[in-house]
């Protein structure tokens, strides 16, 4: 496996928000936003449900249009969502190969699956998958359109404490190889100081507080102030 | 309509489907399943044999009711002289053409409206009037269109046709996972595409839905046709009969269209297997 070249990775953006505002009709659920995201980095987004996270999240997936300010970004994002969504009616390998050109797609598709150690499985049904196993699919089927920048939605929330872990460690990985620019939208202070180069903290729209992990050092600490910025006082989390 | 009632005679039972399943059930009895089905034929069969002992003992008069086995013997008869399988072919060409014609019908508009809130503005409203007619009520003025011929025939089967597939393939269309199909545009699906991988797979349980409603209300809307004015076909040979009092003829293509219903929703029904084996509901056991 090798790394793609320094400077091939770390001097373009992969997404880069300038301004944004989003709203439903006349409630602005997200305003002024600026955010940049470099290739290689794992940015977190932390906030209560209703803070306009998963907003952000759609609205630079394309899914939702914007009311002002830009979006850059080059090609197009891949996202994996809290579901799996896979189509029931497809075998995995087709699954994984939605969107691709048919030229190779089923070699494409094995080499993702493998990644994500269902190498084995082609052939077979989603509904013949534990929780943890389709979303490893959804984040192959992300992984194979070989996007700059990967959008994750709470993939993980669905799942039991033990495959959230494993989860982690597989995520992790992948993301080092492939080096995409990655989004995590979650609300779990936990998953992001482990997953995250930086930390951003979203309240009403805005984003409120930011942390680079890699400089706290202290993790607890950096723990405890977050769930602060959350509105959790510590000795109510413990 | 009375042709949907069709479709639950030919229900396969439970046990049936469970057959490789041997523990018992909730309400178990000591017999297994295999006996259980032996003992759902013992009123059908036992039913026969009294129906052909009074027949032979003259108690039920062979111009009411003649016995099994003499309508039995018909049919041998009938088919060694060729006029049953012709009437037969005749009767099913007729059934197929005008599947085709209205299953094509009502899955183009059905596909269309599914997808287009204008077309359901311009063509659903007409489409619901015109399906509020008791189909067979048009007899009459189908008559007076077409004649009593071929023509006539078709068009009935059709218009029985395209209704049920009509309202199943926008409903299948309409009710396809919008987070699938929010999936195929972050895949960066195109539209053919999101049409032929996400919304036709989506909607088919639907669609086959309509498929075996359409075939039970093609072979109704037959049999009517078929009654009037025909000079060849499973009706014609049952009307052709009842001018001589051939009652076991009659009862023969009787027999004969209950066959035919019941092959006809078995197909459908492996259709389903065999299109659905993804879906939990449908498929095999894996």
């Amino acid at each position: 496996m090798t790394r793609p070249h320094p400077d091939q990775t770390d001097t373009g953006d992969a997404v880069t928000v300038t301004d944004l505002r989003r709203a439903y009709g006349t409630r602005t659920v997200i305003d002024a936003l600026t955010l940049r995201i470099a290739r290689g980095e794992f940015v977190a987004l932390l906030g209560e449900s209703g803070c306009g996270k998963t907003t952000l999240l759609r609205a630079l997936a394309g899914l939702d249009p914007i009311q002002g300010g830009r979006i850059d970004a080059p090609g197009r994002p891949a996202v994996v969502f809290q579901e799996h969504r896979l189509l029931p009616w497809d075998t995995l390998w087709r699954n994984v190969a939605l969107g691709l050109p048919p030229q190779g797609a089923r070699e494409r598709a094995a080499a993702a699956l493998a990644e994500v150690g269902l190498g084995d499985r082609l052939d077979d049904w989603p509904r013949n998958l534990s929780g943890g196993q389709a979303q490893r699919v959804a984040l192959a089927r992300a992984l194979v359109q070989e996007p700059e920048l990967l959008l994750l939605d709470e993939p993980f929330a669905a799942l039991d404490a033990l495959t959230r872990i494993r989860m982690h460690g597989l995520v992790k990985e992948l993301v080092a190889r492939h080096r995409p620019g990655v989004l995590l939208v979650t609300h779990d202070v936990d998953e992001a100081i482990a997953l995250a180069d930086r930390i951003l903290v979203m309240r009403s729209g805005v984003i409120a507080a930011e942390h680079h992990t890699d400089q706290a050092g202290d993790a607890p600490g950096l723990r405890r102030l977050l769930l602060a910025e959350l509105g959790v006082r510590a000795g109510l989390a413990a | 309509m009375s042709a949907i009632e069709h479709t639950s005679i030919t229900a396969t039972p439970l046990h049936q489907r469970q057959r490789s399943n041997d523990r018992r059930g909730p309400g178990g009895t000591a017999v297994g399943p295999r006996g259980l089905i032996a003992i759902s034929w013992i009123a059908p069969v036992l039913l026969v044999l009294v129906w052909e002992a009074l027949a032979r003992n003259g108690w039920l008069s062979p111009q009411i009711l003649p016995a099994p086995s003499k309508v039995l013997a018909t049919a041998v008869k009938l088919t060694l002289a060729g006029s049953l399988p012709h009437d037969l072919g005749v009767s099913l060409l007729r059934a197929a053409v005008g599947f085709t014609l209205g299953g094509g019908v009502g899955f183009a508009l059905g596909t269309l409206v599914g997808f287009s809130r204008l077309a359901e503005a311009a063509i659903d409203r007409s489409v619901q009037m015109i399906r509020a007619i008791p189909f067979l009520a048009l007899l009459p003025l189908v008559i007076v269109w077409f004649g009593v011929g071929e023509g006539q025939k078709i068009f009935l089967v059709s218009l029985g046709v395209a209704f049920p597939i009509y309202i199943n393939t926008t409903l299948g269309i309409r009710q396809v996972d919008p987070k699938l199909l929010e999936l195929g545009r972050v895949q960066g699906l195109s539209t053919a595409l999101l049409i032929r991988r996400v919304i036709l797979p989506g909607a088919l349980p639907s669609i086959l839905t309509g498929v075996r409603y359409a075939l039970a209300t093609a072979w109704l809307a037959l049999v009517v046709a078929e009654t009037i004015g025909a000079q060849a076909g499973l009706g014609f040979l049952a009307m052709d009969a009842r001018e001589f009092l051939r009652t076991d003829v009659i009862v023969l293509t009787i027999v004969i269209y209950a066959l035919i219903g019941v092959g006809a929703d078995s197909l459908a029904r492996a259709l389903e297997r065999r299109l659905l084996a993804w879906h939990p509901n449908y498929g095999a056991a894996r």
